[in-house]
């Protein structure tokens, strides 16, 4: 974990160098600034310091859970702390929703192959998936938020679940039809194979092969993808976080890497970081209790 | 620590997925009213010169002066600004006045406000407006870190008496005075000011309520000992941030925030049919000017840059891409700013093809690529400067035209570094209404332009040191016609801001000259 830290900090932290630009100068906009001020602001971000120099002060700093300022003179951790928790609430409710939701489709449109909810899953996915996120997203807001007013327009004031439900169920509904196709296809895939045949001829009861034998199996490649797509969630939600006005991580970065402000695009990316480090590890282990072949090795 | 802290939130909430919430809800039955903001970069006023912030600390701070619905400087805290050469000021405040705290608001509360404010030291975005004062040097040298922490212009004669000397004749120094930037602080600020910017306690109407959210809200109360000149008729107002203009538009139509500054101008038509009333333009201070980079040869000749400002049909393009809601411009100042000369710039920015076809031929025309230079802070500039390209291939026959679109972060950088590869995209937002705050960044070395605008500065320090206000808009208009006969940039168009409101709120006083664009104290809530 420590090496993969240091070496991403260090990435991020030369990507922000190199973009273009004086953070110091967007600072003072189309005033005048005087040059003793425009000293002051270099040296108190230690932009006056080679790279190298200002990097290890940045990760001196990190040693001691100090996470540096922003260009604002927030301290970049109150930042991280306020905006985590808005995008995670709005990434774990997105989550949820896939996971249960996507399955339960999925699981259905399988068992009835060729039947006509899975001609309504397959055409429903497609759908989502051709229609850009935004597009979705601005019109479920007019319509369920302004029209019939259903849900908040905007905003976290009405707090958890509801405020973030309508902005989770927009983010979840790209994955969504991914996990209802993969399970499908892969339910349908399993019920064809010979442990499964084996199973019935055994004369299990056909709840039990189900549950057991096909699902368990056909989840491996569904498990992988929510794994992944929880740390895809939290760095995807920029969009809807700006449409749906939340103030996550995803609006933080995207204000700091237009005023080049260092130390905040490196905090929230290394957090970024560190969560599909974790997911990865809870993957992994998943795959053990669901799989035993895997466990053995 | 910090780290471990942050791990064990982000697990809890996760896990959990339950916490926080609830709360919130405007159900409660004060008379309290919302206005939408994006997050302000800061709250104290020495520091803040965002449009957000000042909005907050239009509600928090009074200052000296303040500016009449005409853009004159009238007394707000001060009694009295008297001064017989235009130098030395002497200002007597208000008896009786206080912080929220308690406080009395004295002539040292703003001899302290205006030292920390001008002190590189403390590096504070509004040093600068007070750079007439004398010692204001003193705390900017050019090397290192200042010597002194108070400026000798400033002398405190006693607790309601401050006499402020300058170092040259500035006559818009009630101006300066009127600025939000100038509001006084209390000693209670200074000895902790990071704590003190979460929880600003300033002299104006509206106290805080807590303290300020991050990324969340603001809210404001009444303060309930206020003696000053626009008492407050709501029981408070609160800042909902908003990260983007669409969602605080939305809220708005929703029902869910009262004041909305920041209508995009590709939803005006549409605001103005669902609003009606409660739509009002408020024209702003804000312009935008097409300008030239001096210091490459090619741009040499003003008849080329005249040619090019008679061939963009500036109406054309406002309709285009604002809906007609900006106002093309022949003048380098705002309308509002007294002094103001609809037709200052004449023909040269009148939309001629014919002439301006012929003005080209005779400049020579233009040899090369004309590479058309804005950032990418907005969608609109790219749309406009397409519109302006192909008015001067159409209107004066250059074909190779060329967009630089540059990141935002190194737009300004680029321009004042003298980079520029051709026309681009210059912008000015109004300090504070006098031509002078419009003319000095156009003459004042350096410019931006490298235009050698010493006689024009002159011009300028004559108006500064006028008696008389009539005197000094003679000088001011003098300097405005020699920029607009040099060209060194030429004006397009003013902005024009869309102030919505809900049905909730009344007394709705909109004023170009206030930064929340309606007078807060007045608004009622119904």
């Amino acid at each position: 974990m420590v090496p993969v830290l240091i070496g991403t900090t260090l990435l991020i932290y030369l990507a922000v160098f190199a973009l273009p630009g004086d953070p110091i100068r967007v600072l003072g906009g189309d005033k005048p600034m005087s040059p003793a001020v425009y000293q002051a602001l270099r040296h108190h971000y230690h932009l006056d310091d080679p790279l190298i120099v200002q990097y290890g002060k940045y990760l001196w700093g990190l040693v001691r859970g100090d996470f540096g300022e922003t260009l604002n003179g927030q301290p970049v951790g109150d930042v991280l702390t306020g905006g985590w928790t808005v995008t995670v609430q709005l990434a774990v409710t997105a989550w949820v929703f896939e996971l249960v939701v996507g399955i339960a489709l999925g699981v259905w449109a399988g068992l009835r192959k060729g039947g006509v909810i899975d001609t309504l899953v397959l055409s429903g996915t497609t759908l989502v998936i051709a229609i850009p996120g935004f597009v979705l997203a601005y019109s479920a807001q007019l319509l369920f938020g302004l029209k019939l007013g259903w849900f908040p327009t905007a905003g976290t004031d009405d707090g958890w679940p509801y405020s973030y439900l309508l902005p989770g169920i927009l983010l979840g509904s790209l994955s969504l039809a991914y996990i209802a196709r993969l399970t499908r296809t892969s339910l349908v895939e399993n019920g064809r194979s010979d442990y499964v045949r084996t199973a019935v001829a055994k004369g299990l009861s056909r709840r039990r092969v189900l549950v057991r034998h096909t699902l368990r199996n056909s989840l491996i490649p569904v498990v992988t993808y929510l794994g992944v797509d929880l740390g895809n969630l939290m760095a995807g939600a920029i969009i809807i976080e700006g449409i749906f006005n939340l103030p996550g991580i995803g609006q933080q970065i995207w204000l700091a890497i237009q005023v080049k402000d260092g130390p905040t695009v490196v905090g929230i990316s290394t957090f970024l970081v560190l969560i599909y480090l974790l997911a990865n590890l809870v993957v992994d282990f998943l795959y053990g209790v669901l799989d035993p072949r895997i466990r053995h090795d | 620590m910090k780290v471990k802290g942050m791990l064990v939130g982000i697990v809890a909430v996760a896990m959990a997925a339950s916490a926080c919430g609830g709360g919130g809800g405007s159900g409660n039955k004060s008379k309290v009213f919302t206005y939408a903001i994006t997050e302000p970069e800061h709250l104290i006023p020495g520091n803040t010169n965002d449009a957000q912030g000042l909005t907050v600390d239009s509600a928090l701070f009074d200052t000296l002066m303040t500016l009449d619905p005409s853009g004159k400087p009238v007394m707000e805290d001060a009694a009295s600004v008297d001064t017989t050469d235009q130098k030395v000021w002497t200002i007597k405040i208000k008896p009786g006045l206080t912080f929220h705290n308690g406080e009395p608001v004295t002539a040292q509360s703003y001899a302290d406000a205006w030292n920390a404010t001008a002190n590189s030291a403390n590096a504070w975005g509004n040093g600068y407006y007070l750079g007439s004062i004398e010692g204001y040097a003193d705390l900017n040298p050019d090397k290192g870190k200042p010597k002194v922490d108070k400026m000798k212009g400033l002398k405190v004669v006693d607790p309601q008496t401050l006499q402020v000397t300058l170092s040259q004749p500035f006559s818009q120094f009630p101006y300066v005075l009127s600025f939000i930037g100038t509001a006084p602080m209390p000693k209670a600020a200074f000895t902790d000011l990071k704590a003190y910017e979460q929880k600003p306690i300033g002299n104006g109407p509206f106290m805080i309520d807590g303290s300020w959210e991050h990324n969340k809200q603001i809210k404001l109360k009444k303060f309930a000992g206020y003696k000053g000149t626009r008492p407050a008729k709501s029981d408070g107002v609160t800042f909902k941030e908003y990260a983007g203009r669409d969602a605080a538009y939305t809220d708005l139509r929703a029902g869910k925030v009262d004041f909305d500054n920041q209508i995009p101008a590709a939803k005006a038509p549409e605001a103005k049919r669902l609003l009606g009333d409660r739509l009002i333009t408020v024209p702003s201070g804000t312009m935008d000017f097409l300008e030239f980079p001096l210091y490459d040869p090619a741009f040499k000749n003003p008849d080329l840059r005249k040619a090019i400002s008679m061939a963009i049909d500036r109406q054309a393009i406002v309709n285009a891409v604002y809906n007609g809601t900006f106002k093309p411009m022949a003048s380098l100042l705002a309308p509002i700013v007294p002094g103001y000369r609809a037709n200052a710039c004449g023909e040269a920015c009148t939309y001629n093809p014919q002439q301006a076809k012929q003005l080209f031929d005779k400049a020579g025309g233009y040899k090369g690529t004309l590479h058309l230079v804005f950032s990418n802070a907005d969608a609109t500039y790219e749309q406009w400067m397409t519109d302006v390209a192909n008015q001067l291939k159409q209107n004066l026959g250059i074909t190779d035209i060329k967009f630089d679109k540059v990141q935002v972060s190194d737009y300004l950088t680029k321009l004042s570094d003298h980079k520029a590869a051709g026309p681009y995209r210059s912008n000015w937002t109004m300090d504070y209404p006098s031509p002078e705050d419009y003319l000095t960044p156009r003459c004042a070395k350096p410019t931006r332009s490298g235009y050698d605008g010493a006689a024009c500065e002159a011009l300028i320090m004559k108006g500064n040191a006028a008696k008389t206000p009539q005197e000094g808009q003679q000088y001011y208009q003098q300097a405005e016609d020699m920029v607009l006969k040099d060209m060194p940039i030429t004006p397009l168009w003013n902005w024009q801001d869309q102030l919505g409101s809900s049905s909730h709120v009344g007394d709705i006083h909109a004023d170009p000259y206030v930064y929340p664009l309606v007078h807060l104290d007045q608004v009622t809530v119904k």
